[in-house]
């Protein structure tokens, strides 16, 4: 038990305090035109935002809240509030961040991976971006990376050349409530042909209930450049949900490779729904790496639209929804290009009354010759009381294309569990073994930060289940 | 090592309500080898489960010591602690899991009293595969994912060695093995008696007892001890064959 208490320690502690703050600035509760027209107003905006905020609050309003995945009809969005400014300054070093928010991503661990790992650093608390760092010899090499509303003030132009290009409002529901109500996110800029050998990272923390973080991300790697962009979120529990609604675009340019990896764990009510895409031109590499961890609900596809020949992507997604919780992941790649390939690897774990469900949507569009595609969705359903189900869709509209989807569903056999505790390992962590084991060929792919992170959750979701069972 | 014994007392074992084994007792001592003999479906492999704690084997009567302590209560992880491992017969595989993070688990699981060297470690294991004919990429490979049978039956040898067990229970380490191999792990069988280890080799042939000399012989037969012997008893079964003593027991029932 004591081995328990340490585990649950470790995590809790970490993730689930609050901020003592008072806000800057905030907003009322609800969502209306005066709203759009407040939030525009107190960013000092370009007009030409202004109106793509309004015109997006009006698609917002027009679409009906989705019904065919989980239920989300508990959103009030008149309950919710959108905007909070936390604090005034935006800083370049932690020295100048006000010592409660400075703290608060200390007790995160952000400025620590920073200095050992990072190429550069974005943290946000609630709607704004607090501090922002590209190290000098990137920043030396022209690459941009800040807060997305310092990027309006600064790139103004690059910013209305390529928002809601990608993503526009009319996509989705949630979508249009980002691009009606957006603050924050990060703006990364790679000049053409630099080749960025360490990672950058935001990281995001949601602080309060009844509220909405709706930051919107823009990357854009020129022609033969390189990144690994980094995203962490997390937050307090609290009994009310939030709604976190970002918006990611990335433009994956000639020859150019973009990594984004995504390790979300919020709390347990936080209802998550991004809208992650990108564009790849010729000969480019956008590779999704997901980990879902925490939320309340989770809804997220990240898109690949290969748009140039020879282009690729990859998505590795690890879902783990145990307690009441519902994890909704998927990919989407459209091949619309010849010679264009695609793989997508799916793996959920759910345990104590979870759902995990994988959707997907993969496309070969006529004419996109000798594209290659496969999909590979492994379920591990740890009890009775869990739940997975596979939506998988599929669309080969050339006869040249060859694709392959795999799909399995499985549960830790008892024969499996007797071996390894043979071998003087106790029950839990020979179940914690099988499924890090199970989800390994993704794993690997994590920040190291990260992957630890995911050991540590695993073995204290099979700990809970040995206490139980 | 001091001497230890692993003593099966009187054993009665049910599978689902279906009696398997009946009164059977063997004591091992340390560095002694045992061999358990009998034709199939004659309860060898459910003894050998029983010993390491299997749930799915109930036992209905009957006591395991290892020096002198009971173990019938304790699960399959204490008894590996106390020192009990079991080759298995058919090694489950565990994708994704690397062997080496595995047997270091493994490891510091029996012998958390070692502060784990890795590097040392490591290294012993390399000259390990070395030594069974199996080259590093093993090192990184998912517990058993892959293997074909004789490669299982030579990571399990190499377990029996690598995580220093007082008690050895080898379920059929011979099938599947050509003859190079079962060379090769009838060296390290040898190495582990050598160590202090007590040893039961469960076989259905005579074969693995062509390259390793056993100090006593134990037939099992229709679930019971039908007899025991000296290391020579072996090859008499040989040239009598099992079915000899399906007619003794027969008789004696009669």
């Amino acid at each position: 038990m004591q081995k328990l208490n340490d585990i649950e320690d470790i995590n809790k502690e970490k993730y689930d305090f609050v901020t003592k703050i008072k806000p800057a600035y905030q907003t009322g509760k609800g969502i209306n035109r005066e709203l759009i027209e407040e939030i525009s107003r107190v960013k000092k905006e370009p007009e030409w935002m202004k109106n793509i905020r309004l015109k997006a609050l009006e698609i917002f309003l027009s679409k009906p809240i989705p019904t065919w995945g989980p239920d989300i009809s508990e959103i009030n969005f008149d309950e919710i509030t959108y905007y909070i400014k936390p604090e005034d300054r935006k800083a370049n070093d932690w020295n100048e961040v006000p010592d409660e928010i400075k703290n608060t991503f200390e007790k995160l661990g952000v400025p620590e991976m920073e200095r050992k790992y990072l190429a550069g650093s974005v943290a946000q608390l609630e709607s704004e971006g607090v501090y922002s760092k590209i190290k000098k010899q990137w920043a030396d090499k022209g690459v941009v990376f800040m807060d997305m509303d310092s990027a309006l003030q600064q790139y103004p132009e690059i910013i209305k050349e390529h928002f809601g290009k990608i993503v526009p409002p009319s996509d989705n529901k949630f979508a249009a409530l980002n691009t009606a109500v957006w603050s924050g996110g990060s703006f990364l800029y790679i000049p053409k042909g630099v080749k960025m050998e360490l990672p950058v990272q935001a990281y995001f923390r949601m602080n309060g209930e009844m509220e909405g973080q709706f930051e919107r991300t823009l990357i854009i790697a020129e022609e033969g450049a390189s990144v690994h962009y980094i995203e962490g979120c997390t937050a307090p529990t609290y009994s009310k949900y939030s709604l976190h609604a970002a918006v990611v675009e990335v433009y994956a340019k000639k020859d150019s490779k973009v990594r984004y990896t995504s390790v979300q764990n919020w709390s347990d009510n936080i209802i998550n729904l991004p809208t992650k895409r990108a564009w790849v031109e010729e000969n480019a590499k956008m590779e999704w790496v997901q980990g879902s961890l925490g939320s309340k609900i989770t809804m997220t596809y990240p898109s690949s639209i290969l748009r140039g020949e020879w282009a690729s992507t990859s998505n590795l997604n690890v879902a783990l929804a145990t307690g009441n919780v519902w994890k909704d992941n998927g990919a989407k790649v459209i091949h619309a290009a010849p010679n264009t390939s695609s793989k997508v690897v799916a793996k959920s774990i759910s345990g104590q009354g979870g759902m995990s469900v994988y959707r997907g949507l993969l496309r070969i569009n006529k004419g996109a010759y000798n594209s290659k595609a496969s999909v590979q969705c492994d379920a591990l359903i740890l009890d009775d009381h869990s739940k997975s189900n596979t939506y998988p869709h599929n669309e080969i509209l050339d006869e040249s294309a060859s694709f392959s989807h795999e799909a399995s569903v499985g549960k830790i056999s008892e024969e499996q569990v007797n071996y390894l505790m043979s071998r003087g390992i106790r029950e839990e962590d020979a179940r914690s073994l099988i499924v890090l084991g199970f989800l390994d060929d993704v794993l690997k792919e994590i920040p190291l930060e990260y992957s630890l992170e995911f050991n540590k959750l695993i073995k204290l979701e099979m700990s809970k289940m040995g206490a139980v069972g | 090592m001091a001497e230890n014994y692993l003593e099966i007392k009187n054993l009665n074992v049910e599978i689902n309500g279906k009696e398997i084994l009946k009164d059977v007792s063997i004591k091992v001592k340390s560095g002694e080898i045992h061999a358990l003999m009998g034709p199939n479906g004659t309860g060898k492999s459910t003894l050998a489960h029983s010993v390491m704690g299997n749930p799915r084997y109930k036992i209905k009567g009957g006591e395991i010591f290892l020096n002198g302590k009971k173990m019938n209560d304790l699960q399959i992880h204490e008894r590996a602690r106390e020192g009990i491992f079991l080759a298995f017969q058919e090694p489950v595989s565990v994708q994704g899991l690397r062997f080496i993070n595995y047997l270091r688990t493994a490891y510091t699981s029996l012998h958390p009293e070692e502060k784990l060297e890795y590097k040392k470690f490591l290294d012993e294991v390399k000259e390990l595969l070395n030594f069974f004919g199996l080259d590093n990429s093993f090192i990184d490979r998912g517990l058993n994912d892959g293997l074909s049978g004789g490669e299982k039956k030579r990571m399990e040898a190499l377990q029996m060695l690598i995580l220093k067990p007082k008690f050895i229970i080898l379920d059929e380490i011979d099938s599947g093995l050509d003859v190079d191999a079962l060379r090769i792990v009838s060296k390290a069988i040898q190495k582990a008696k050598e160590n202090g280890a007590g040893i039961i080799i469960i076989t259905h042939y005579q074969r693995i007892l062509d390259y390793i000399k056993p100090d006593f012989v134990h037939v099992l037969i229709d679930g019971k001890i039908a007899e025991s012997g000296k290391g020579d008893l072996a090859k008499i079964i040989e040239e009598r064959g099992y079915e000899y003593y399906k007619g003794e027991i027969n008789a004696k029932i009669e």
